[in-house]
């Protein structure tokens, strides 16, 4: 009936303790300093020089990049600065032409109100003349007018 | 009867039966020898060609052993913490290794096509033997790495957070390779048996299932045999305050 001699007594069954138990322990020692040589020292030494390199360009990159975002605030700020140039220059250069343009249009008006001062000056000697022509000429007509009417009577 | 005769049909699976080498008058249970000698040097071809040409940028079988690296590594980390976990990592390793390979190579190679003397071959982590021997080396490595991380510091564990725990803490010592050992034999003995057992009365598709569910559960007991493993070792090196 007991076919399967399951906790046998003195040859086999499934709990038959011997001599394989330290041998297996001793095999798995072995077996660790085989695959430490063989499999995880190596491979270790690639993948953590792999992660060591990855690691170094990332802070390399980070420095770089930081170095960039420095520069492009600088960039920035002398952008500002030559901005705010132009339009202090462009400012400059607007009040210097409106000073020159007020200038040329005081001399202008000057000398308009100088040559309209002359001519005025020449009207009225000139009106003056001709009313001292007329008048006389009116003396000396009245003067014939009043010789004839006394020769005729 | 048909009872005894299914009986008598079961002991076809020939469960208990050993393969006895004899040296001197030592008596050592050959087929477990066998087996792991063919899955260990598997093992160890396929890492040799992995390992063979490495390089920065990995290819093929170096990106596999990368990962299995990186796995073991992670496992070790999490459960042994950062301070000690690189003089461990190659027992740890080693252990799931062995206990992977031992579990799928005994599920996935049809052994039985092979006959012996006596006995039969089969995953070397089903003989009580192998699970009991792994499970005594955890217990010396987490004694040795905590009497080496702490001195005698190390008993201050015994009686942590009380001394009530003293007796708790002496017990495990004792339940702590008990079930580890017991654990990896049942799981995979049961498998092999259920499988075995299965094949015997329906031989069609009705084992294939059972087969699968024997590779996950192999899988899975070489991950709980390397974690325990290392957990037990990270709490004899972890310092409390």
């Amino acid at each position: 009936m007991l076919a399967f001699n399951f906790f046998g007594a003195t040859e086999g069954g499934l709990f038959d303790i011997n001599a394989t138990l330290p041998l297996m322990a001793i095999q798995v020692v072995a077996l660790t300093y085989i695959l430490n040589s063989l499999f995880f020292k190596p491979v270790g030494n690639v993948v953590e020089k792999r992660e060591k390199f990855v690691s170094n360009n990332i802070i390399e990159a980070k420095n770089k990049l930081s170095e960039v975002k420095k520069l492009e605030a600088d960039l920035l700020t002398r952008l500002q600065s030559a901005r705010t140039e132009a339009q202090r220059i462009v400012s400059e250069a607007e009040n210097e032409s409106d000073k020159l343009y007020k200038e040329a249009l005081e001399l202008a008006n000057n000398e308009a109100n100088a040559s309209k001062e002359k001519a005025r000056l020449e009207i009225e000697s000139q009106t003056s003349a001709a009313r001292d022509q007329l008048s006389k000429q009116a003396d000396d007509l009245s003067e014939l007018i009043v010789n004839r009417l006394i020769l005729e009577k | 009867m048909f009872f005894n005769s299914l009986l008598t049909n079961f002991a076809a699976l020939e469960v208990g039966q050993h393969l006895y080498w004899q040296i001197g008058n030592i008596r050592l249970h050959g087929q477990v020898f066998l087996t792991s000698w063919i899955l260990l040097g598997a093992l160890l071809v396929f890492i040799s060609l992995g390992t063979k040409k490495m390089e920065n940028d990995p290819k093929g079988l170096q990106n596999l052993l990368e990962f299995l690296w990186d796995y073991i590594r992670d496992l070790a980390r999490t459960q042994i913490g950062e301070k000690v976990y690189r003089d461990w990592m190659p027992f740890i390793g080693t252990l799931f290794l062995f206990v992977f390979v031992s579990n799928w190579g005994g599920a996935l190679i049809p052994w039985r096509l092979i006959k012996l003397p006596s006995g039969e071959l089969g995953a070397p982590t089903a003989d009580i033997n192998t699970t009991i021997a792994l499970a005594l080396l955890v217990s010396l490595s987490y004694f040795y790495a905590g009497l080496s991380n702490k001195g005698w510091r190390y008993f201050e564990y015994y009686v942590h957070p009380t001394p009530i725990m003293l007796p708790f803490k002496i017990l495990e010592d004792f339940t702590k390779p008990l079930s580890l050992s017991f654990r990896l034999f049942g799981n995979i003995l049961a498998d092999e048996l259920v499988v075995g057992v299965l094949v015997f009365l329906v031989p069609l598709i009705l084992p294939i299932p059972v087969m699968f569910l024997g590779l996950f559960t192999s899988a899975i007991q070489a991950l709980i045999f390397a974690t325990l493993a290392a957990y037990y070792i990270g709490e004899a090196v972890e310092e409390h305050h």
